[in-house]
């Protein structure tokens, strides 16, 4: 049974001036994928991601998410995704339950289903009787599981994740990659991008960007066999030390 | 030494490279003593008047064209009755109403007396009151041409002199004023900032984790903005002559001394300040907050210091500004030299070493 | 010949109303030309104990001393002997890359050419944009740039707070080869980092977690110490694969780790058995099964539920 794609690309580029941010990248997201977006910082996968999330029109080529449209439809597009980086946090000073309401009033969910989303959301995360604490007194790693469940509140069918695991302990780490495992066996489909090689092996499939262009786009196993390496390190190592710009 | 003098040295490369705030340090006291100069007056001048003619004889056209050519006063149309004068006050129309009952010019050569009603906008007393008081003089001037034709009994003539400032102007008063306040807030804000970055960036654990001393780092921040702080000086002054007119009657380079003695007082302010302020924004707010309006109250251009209650008297002792000013007034307006200063310049010196000391010691050789 | 020793040093912070307990009585040594690497996710400690160490912030009790000097009553002897580099580099973004070394040289009353042979091989790679302004230098050259101006007034003692942090995984790679290379000259670095797999460039490692050492070895000794039983498992369906291990009431713990689940148990002997009843119970296609041998992170994470 062929799974419909959710994230389809071609030839998608972006040029800031004479620099050539995202250099016609084409591929395919399929639902409920895990997928890894790897690349070394002025890759270009930021760029790509916000294209991806209807924040920057590409300056050429086609690509469509949730089914609508990069150029036209993005208003529609942000509607059916969900959102959450290292940089984006919760607003420290609320409470969990506020920063609940909050984002879930944003996303649009009715008062009833917030508070059905609520409940759920602070069970599964055993967040049980710190509803009232302010966020800002919670472990890191408590953040940003929480972050995360936030991101899929409305049930999106894509939540894109820009580094979302930075700086937590293992066991943390591991954690929120059971939630992200939980979230992709309901159907939402993950696309995530991240420094730690390590956690390329947990996506479906991988794409390696280096200097704008894809270079590498398979499931992790392949590519460790194509690059003769022994882990993601090794086959990131061999790729990007081909790569000409240098990153700030 | 060669550790001093690289210190200062990327001092000046940080200042000149930052060009924005290059160009704010250097082109604000510019601005502002511009604005201030030309803006900042106690003078009235051309205020709206309205004559009501009940008379129009020679001598009320005379008084009325007297105050026409005035610079006080910019004459509107002639009203015609009591109601259009009280309808003009209340559209802010005039400040001040001049009346002359009929028969003005024969009561004053027959009977000797004649009366003229002066009505003002009292709302604001002190203009009110300038006001009144310009317009008596209009008047006693034509009264006094009338009379140089006749010989009164025991005249007291009164002569006036206006030393130093004999025009009035102002200026004289605000420019020296304007000065303390424009050099207190930039040299404050400069070194309360400087030392704050460091912070803020986190450079300042590295030079920490060095042989610096204290006392070097914050000479060597403090120098940089001294010579900024010369240029200003010289911006300031520059203007004050040639754009406000304001003269320089005494020594100039002693003028440039005080000066340069007073930003020192206020760099050594800022980095009192930096010292315990935890972000740029805290730096620059607190610089701004705690020493612009004092500086404006205290230093005694806009209120005299001696109208005020004696305990705020006593706080303007520790306004730098205030003494500043009064420097500067003495070398610039009077013309005197360090013979009249050298109390306030003592002073001055003082609060320097003081604050200086006080920055040194409390100055955090480590992070908590 | 111990360069830096550590004894039963405790920081508290008091952040309004709640205690912080970053530090927990650690103590340990490091040795001279040892490179030490202090190994934990953020938030466990690293950064208040490297502030200690560099005389930056007084530890609520205990001691330590750098070079034989406390790091209290001679502070001053040891900031003069030390080379720093905190977490985010601390360069002037607004000075240029030779116009930082030059001014990181005075401070220490030296200059560049007197200690060049420290920093040649580092410094020449970026020599080519000496003009440049640090601001506009990449994560990798900073690094660079800023281990440059730590050595270059040849320190006695060398700290370097998560060098490694935000930088490409070449330039990371990179910079571990120079300080192996450094190791010759015999001058000790204490260096932290939250990147696991870090530990196995180091000549002994500190676990910390929360403000406490899970254990101090060589990286060689800290996976001999993991005294369980290590297994490895896959298949298609990783996410099903793993809730069913869990469920299992002989397994201890199951945690994703890439392409496969690593998994202890509590018991021995029955590992392979009680693993391909759970296959069998349940429909998974590409299964594979076997022993393996810890890495540090799985020590690590089994130090921290202890």
């Amino acid at each position: 049974m062929e799974k419909t794609s959710v994230i389809t690309a071609e030839k998608l580029t972006k040029k800031f001036g004479a620099f050539t941010a995202v250099d016609s990248i084409s591929f395919e997201v399929k639902k409920g994928e895990i997928f890894g977006f790897l690349g070394a910082n002025g890759a270009g996968k930021t760029t790509a991601m916000r294209m991806l999330c209807g924040l920057s029109i590409p300056t050429s080529g086609q690509a469509t998410v949730a089914g609508f449209d990069v150029y036209k439809q993005t208003e529609q597009i942000k509607r059916r995704i969900g959102y959450m980086s290292q940089k984006f946090s919760l607003y420290e000073d609320l409470t969990v339950y506020e920063n609940i309401q909050f984002y879930a009033g944003i996303y649009g969910l009715s008062d009833d289903r917030i508070k059905e989303k609520s409940s759920q959301l602070i069970r599964q995360l055993q967040l049980q009787g710190q509803e009232k604490k302010l966020v800002r007194s919670l472990p890191l790693g408590w953040k940003q599981k929480l972050a995360f469940s936030i991101a899929i509140i409305h049930d999106p069918a894509i939540v894109f994740l820009d580094e979302p695991t930075g700086g937590v302990d293992p066991i943390t780490r591991r954690e929120f990659w059971t939630l992200i495992y939980e979230a992709s066996s309901r159907g939402i489909t993950v696309f995530v991008t991240t420094h730690y090689m390590d956690e390329a092996e947990y996506c479906n499939r991988v794409c390696i960007m280096v200097d704008g262009r894809i270079e590498a786009l398979d499931v992790p196993a392949n590519l460790m066999v194509n690059y003769a390496a022994q882990s993601m390190d090794g086959v990131f190592l061999k790729l990007a030390r081909k790569a000409v710009r240098t990153a700030d | 030494m060669k550790q001093f003098f690289i210190f200062i040295k990327k001092e000046c490369l940080h200042i000149w490279r930052d060009g924005r705030t290059l160009t704010i340090l250097i082109c604000m006291p510019i601005v502002q003593i511009i604005l201030y100069g030309f803006a900042l007056t106690n003078e009235v001048k051309n205020c709206k008047i309205a004559v009501f003619d009940q008379s129009k004889d020679m001598a009320t056209m005379a008084i009325t064209s007297e105050i026409a050519a005035s610079r006080y006063f910019s004459l509107m149309n002639n009203v015609y009755s009591y109601q259009e004068i009280e309808s003009s006050f209340r559209q802010g129309k005039i400040r001040i109403a001049v009346v002359f009952p009929n028969g003005f010019r024969n009561d004053l050569l027959h009977t000797n007396h004649a009366q003229i009603q002066l009505i003002a906008d009292a709302s604001d007393p002190n203009t009110a009151n300038l006001l009144i008081n310009y317009a008596t003089a209009i008047i006693n001037d034509y009264q006094q041409m009338l009379n140089n034709s006749q010989q009164l009994p025991y005249t007291i003539k009164t002569q006036v002199r206006m030393l130093y400032n004999p025009e009035l102007k102002g200026a004289y008063n605000f420019v020296p004023g304007v000065m303390a306040l424009v050099l207190m807030l930039v040299c404050t804000m400069m070194t309360s900032i400087a030392i704050v970055r460091e912070k803020e960036m986190g450079t300042m654990e590295v030079i920490l984790v060095s042989p610096l001393k204290p006392f070097r780092i914050i000479l060597a921040k403090t120098i940089p903005y001294l010579i900024v702080s010369i240029l200003n000086i010289a911006s300031i002054l520059f203007l004050s002559v040639f754009v406000l007119g304001v003269p320089i009657m005494g020594n100039l380079l002693l003028l440039i001394a005080e000066s340069i003695l007073f930003t020192a007082t206020s760099l050594s302010f800022g980095i009192l300040i930096s010292n315990t302020a935890k972000t740029q924004q805290v730096a620059m707010f607190t610089s701004m907050m705690s020493f612009f309006l004092p500086t404006l109250l205290f230093s005694g251009f806009l209120f005299p210091i001696e109208n005020m209650p004696y305990p705020l008297q006593i706080i303007s002792n520790i306004v730098p500004s205030k003494w500043y000013y009064i420097i500067v007034k003495e070398i610039m307006i009077k013309g005197l030299g360090f013979g009249a200063v050298w109390k306030e310049t003592l002073i001055l010196v003082m609060m320097t070493l003081v604050l200086l000391g006080i920055s040194i010691r409390q100055f955090k050789i480590r992070l908590e | 010949m111990e360069s830096i020793i550590v004894e039963n040093i405790c920081k508290t912070f008091k952040v309004k109303k709640n205690r912080i307990d970053a530090l927990k009585s650690i103590s340990f040594k490091v040795e001279k030309g040892e490179v030490f690497g202090l190994i934990g996710p953020d938030g466990s400690g690293k950064t208040s104990l490297f502030r200690i160490l560099t005389t930056l912030l007084l530890a609520d009790s205990g001691r330590a001393s750098i070079e034989g000097y406390d790091v209290v009553k001679n502070y001053k002897k040891i900031r003069k002997l030390v080379g720093y580099m905190p977490g985010r580099f601390s360069l002037y973004q607004d000075l240029s890359v030779e116009e930082n070394l030059q001014f990181f040289a005075s401070i220490f009353n030296t200059s560049i050419q007197e200690n060049y042979h420290l920093v040649k091989e580092i410094y020449q790679q970026i020599e080519p944009f000496k003009t440049r302004r640090a601001g506009q230098l990449s994560g990798g050259m900073k690094q660079k740039l800023a281990l440059s101006c730590a050595l270059i007034h040849k320190p006695a003692v060398l700290f370097l707070d998560e060098p490694t942090t935000g930088v490409d995984a070449v330039s990371r790679k990179e910079f571990w080869e120079m300080l192996q290379r450094l190791k010759t000259e015999g001058i000790p670095i204490l260096v932290s980092t939250p990147y696991m797999d870090e530990a196995a460039l180091c000549d002994r490692v500190a676990l910390i977690q929360k403000g406490e050492i899970l254990s101090i070895n060589k990286p060689g000794g800290i996976i001999a110490g993991f005294k369980k039983s290590l297994w490895a498992a896959k298949a298609t369906e990783m996410y099903d694969l793993m809730n069913a291990i869990k469920k299992e009431p002989d397994v201890e713990s199951c945690y994703p780790f890439g392409q496969y689940h690593h998994i202890t148990f509590k018991t021995t002997g029955t590992e392979k058995s009680i693993l391909q009843q759970i296959i069998s119970n349940g429909k998974y296609t590409g299964v594979e099964i076997h022993p393996i041998q810890p890495n540090i992170e799985d020590c690590f994470m089994a130090l921290m539920k202890e």
